[in-house]
Parts: C-alpha cells; structure tokens; sequence
C-alpha cells in the first residue's frame, strides 16, 4: 500500500483541538503557524475568537457554537462553524472562505476587505457594516442597520433584511430577496441588469444556496452624501 | 462589559434543576463580568418558605434576626442565612413588615431585595467563587437572574452589584448605561422617591418601580423607560410573575433570547444558553432594538 501524501493524510484525519483539554490560545498559535492544512475543533462552547489571524491555505471545522470575532482577520483559511457564531465573525477578512452552519450574532463580515462569508441560517444586526470588498451571502434574513456605511463588496439576502438597509452606503451592491424593513439614508433600490444577475448567480453558486436571481431585488448608494452641498446647512 | 443571564420555567418538573441551570449559565459570563456578582432566585421555598417574606441585606449585624424579629408583632422567630456579604432574613410576616423591621433594627444595613418569593444574593469575587459561596447549584425554584459585573464608574462593591431591587419581588438587570439619570433621578425625587446609591441603573430600577406601582404592566413600563431614558442598556427586568427584556434603538449592548415550551432564557451571549436542556428545539433569537419581550407565569 502506497504511503499517503501529507495532504491525502489530512484529509483523512484532521489535526483535533478538543478544547475542554486545550485552550484557544493553543489552538491559535498552532493556526498560526500550521503544521497540517487541515484541523477540527471539537467542544467550542462558544469560545472567543476562536480562528482568529489565520494567514494560510488550512481548512478549520468547527464542531459546535463560536463565540465573538471567529476567524477574524482571516486571510486563506476555510473555516466552517457547524453551529451559530457570535459578534463579528469573519470580521475584516482579507480573503478565504467561512461558513456559518447556524445563525450568526451581529457585526458579521464587519470591515471585511474580501473573501467569502456564507451564513446559512440568520445574521443579527448591523451585518457587513462598513464591508469594503467582502462578499457575504446570507440563507436566512439579516437584522437593522445592516450593511451600513457599507464601502465594497455584495452582500446578498435570500430572506428578509431590517430596518435603516444601507444607512450611508457608499459602493457596495446589496441583494434581497425577501422584505426590507425600510431603507437607510442614501440607500435606493436600482435595476436588476444582467451583470447583476451573473454575479447573483456565482454568489449564490459558491454558497450552494438555491434561489432563482431574478428573484432579487437590488440596493446600492444614491450617491448623494458623498460631498458636502448647500443642502446640508451651512457651518 | 457586564453579563445578564436570566431563566423562566415554564414546566414546573425543571425546578429542582433550576440553580443546576443558573450555575450553568454564569459560567458563560463570568468573564463578561469577573469581579462581582448579583443572583436573585424567585420560588427558593428553602430560604423564603411559603407563607413567608424575605429580606436581603448588607451589613447586617450579627443579632439583627433577633432584633427585626423583636420589633414585629407577636414577636415571630426571624430566620436569618449568611452568605458571604448578603444576610437573608425571613420570617412569616408580610415584606413590608419585615423591611420595615430591618430597617430600624439596622438602620446602618442596607436592604437589596425583597418580596414573597425573591431572594437576593450579591458580593464582590469571582461569579463562580459566589455562586458556590450560595450553594446556587442546590437551590430550586421557578425563575432566576443573575448580573456578571465588569466596573466601569464605580467601586466594586456589593453595593454596586445588580440586580437592583426596589419593590417587593422586582428585579432589574443592566448591561449598558444611561446618560440622562441625573435628571430622571430629580424628577422622582421631587414625587418622593429615594434612592440608596449614585448609580444609573438604580434610576432605571426606581422608574420601572413607579410605573408598575402606577398600574403598568411590564411591556408598558419598559416602553416608557424607553422614552423617557437615553443612552445604551439592555435590560431584564422580573417581577412576581414576570421576566422581561428590552434594548435601547441603537442595541449596541448584546443580548440573545432562547424560547423553549419549557423554559425562556435570556444571556449576553449564545454561550450561556448553550447547556440548556433542548436548546437545539429552542427558538434562538437577539431581540430588535427597541422592541420589548415580556412573558408571564
């Protein structure tokens, strides 16, 4: 029997973190500076940042809830949470892919710069505030205030987003679905053409969700509070 | 920082486990809050028996059960329990008799709970320390809070540990703080009302106080908190036979919200609910800003 190449290996048995035996600045520090590409988490019980500062090619499977700021910072990693996450998971990723298999608490894909953040369940508020070239896909609905100050990146709903959508948007495209609550502040509906509908289509391809794109409606910047004008007072 | 936990049974078989349960959930904020602690348990029949009323208080000198009891028609046997710095006294009168009795046999006490089927616990240490200095793991009972306190203004002192409790069987729990107390505190001093300390939440707990004394239920009560106060809080607020919470319109302060046809459950953060027993059919959920969730028994 041929001997199994390091990556084959991995494949077939991750590294595991149990962390009622080890702790998260162990786990950390081996992400960090990985010797294996692939990892498991086992008992996280909503443990902080939890995969957070990751900067190479490893997969992380989560087994179980995340607490704040999981996989922040990320730059190459795939990380999947089978659970829910808390505050500002995948906060300003550069690159990478992570996956929510539950709910994620609010601020998700906060600042993130790029990279792929997929929430299967439900994102809380203010999700993909001040994004600024992420892509975030979200199965379930997103809370108030999200994508607010939102500079780059789509985000993209398939249920229903809260109230204030895009308060002082600047360039990011936001996708919906379902209902929105109402609109934030510079913050227009605009016209579905079809390079919105081909990038819909690979944005709901790479989350494997189902959803038909001409279903979407699309939101994005009035453009109207970039600069100063007569109508905003005078000083 | 600080961090709220709060359960409701609905199903009375839990109550045996409900300090099992509680012990459970401070452990998922007790880093959110490590250097004090306030527990307050409704339905302890071992500290506040039926028929009884129980008074919490700090200070309390060592024969004050003797000399409350003195002070109360027909002399009744006063029990009284220590527990780290939170004496809680008992005795088969009404609260407003045995509040009244421990005030002027202790004038120098201060009383932090009280009612006919709460319990208030609160010092200063490791939440964990606390809770085994209580032997919370034993108590039973039908709903319970607890406040995990990082201080950011004030002393770290069982004084100024949640949960406030200003009337008979209320609780109120603060994450978050209010920038206009000074003057609603003003305000409810001119009406009469007085107040044992400096701290805001205080003034949230003496406001939702007055308006339940007014005839408000609980969601009323929260909604004119609402606004009348501003700045950032999330609050739990229980009473004899309520448990509620709300957020302030921008809900930078977190809060999660599980619902169980056992039990409702509200924490800081998912970790606290994570042992809950059926959190997986639970309906998990942060609630909207503004918007106030109250349930009753």
């Amino acid at each position: 029997m041929a001997a199994l190449s390091r990556a084959e290996a991995d494949a077939r048995s991750p590294v595991v973190f149990d962390l009622h035996e080890t702790t998260v600045r162990a786990l950390n520090a081996e992400l960090h500076a990985p010797s294996a590409t692939s990892y498991e988490v086992l008992h996280p019980q909503g443990a902080h940042s939890l995969g957070a500062g990751i900067h190479d090619e490893i997969d992380v499977a989560i087994r179980g809830h995340a607490g704040y700021f999981c996989a922040g910072m990320n730059q190459l990693g795939r990380v999947v949470v089978d659970g829910s996450a808390g505050n500002g998971v995948a906060e300003n990723m550069m690159s990478g892919s992570v996956r929510v298999r539950g709910d994620a608490s609010q601020s998700a894909g906060a600042t993130g710069r790029g990279g792929l953040l997929v929430i299967e369940g439900s994102a809380s508020m203010r999700c993909g505030i001040s994004m600024k070239g992420i892509d975030i896909v979200v199965g379930g609905s997103v809370g108030p205030m999200s994508a607010f100050m939102a500079q780059a990146g789509r985000l993209v709903v398939c249920g229903d987003a809260g109230d204030g959508l895009g308060d002082s948007i600047y360039e990011a495209r936001l996708y919906v679905r379902g209902t929105v609550g109402t609109l934030g502040a510079d913050c227009v509906e605009k016209p579905l053409r079809d390079e919105h509908v081909a990038e819909l289509t690979e944005l709901l391809d790479a989350a494997g969700l189902d959803h038909r794109p001409e279903g979407f409606r699309r939101f994005g910047s009035a453009r109207g509070l970039y600069h100063f004008t007569g109508d905003h007072g005078s000083y | 920082m600080c961090g709220i936990i709060g359960l409701h049974l609905r199903d009375p078989e839990l109550q045996p486990m409900l300090g099992r349960l509680l012990d459970d959930m401070l452990c998922g904020v007790s880093e959110r809050g490590p250097d004090s602690v306030g527990i307050a348990v409704y339905g302890d029949g071992e500290r506040n028996p039926e028929g009884h009323s129980a008074v919490s208080v700090l200070r309390a000198p060592g024969d004050l059960a003797a000399s409350a009891g003195a002070l109360l028609p027909g002399t009744p046997t006063v029990t009284a329990r220590v527990a780290g710095d939170t004496t809680v006294l008992s005795a088969p009168v009404g609260v407003e008799a045995l509040t009244a009795a421990v005030a002027a046999a202790a004038p120098e006490a201060l009383v932090v709970g009280s009612g006919n089927d709460l319990v208030v616990y609160k010092g200063a240490g490791h939440p964990q320390d606390l809770a085994r200095t209580y032997g919370l793991r034993d108590v039973s009972g039908w709903q319970g809070v607890a406040h995990t306190r990082m201080a950011t203004e004030s002393a770290i002192n069982p004084e100024g540990c949640h949960p406030y409790s200003v009337g008979a069987d209320q609780c109120l729990v603060h994450n978050g703080s209010f920038s206009n107390h000074a003057t609603i505190r003003r305000d409810l001093e001119r009406q009469g009302v007085t107040f044992d300390s400096e701290n805001d939440s205080e003034v949230g707990a003496r406001f939702v106080a007055a308006c339940l004394a007014e005839g408000d239920d609980l969601e009323k009560a929260l909604l004119r908190l609402g606004e009348t106060f501003d700045g950032f809080y999330t609050l739990l607020v229980t009473t004899a036979d309520g448990f509620a919470v709300v957020r302030d319109e921008i809900a930078c302060k977190p809060a999660v919200i599980a619902e169980h046809p056992r039990w409702v459950a509200m924490a800081s953060e998912f970790r606290a609910l994570a042992d809950l027993p059926g959190i997986d059919e639970a309906r998990v959920f942060e609630p909207d800003p503004g918007k106030v969730y109250a349930w009753q028994r």
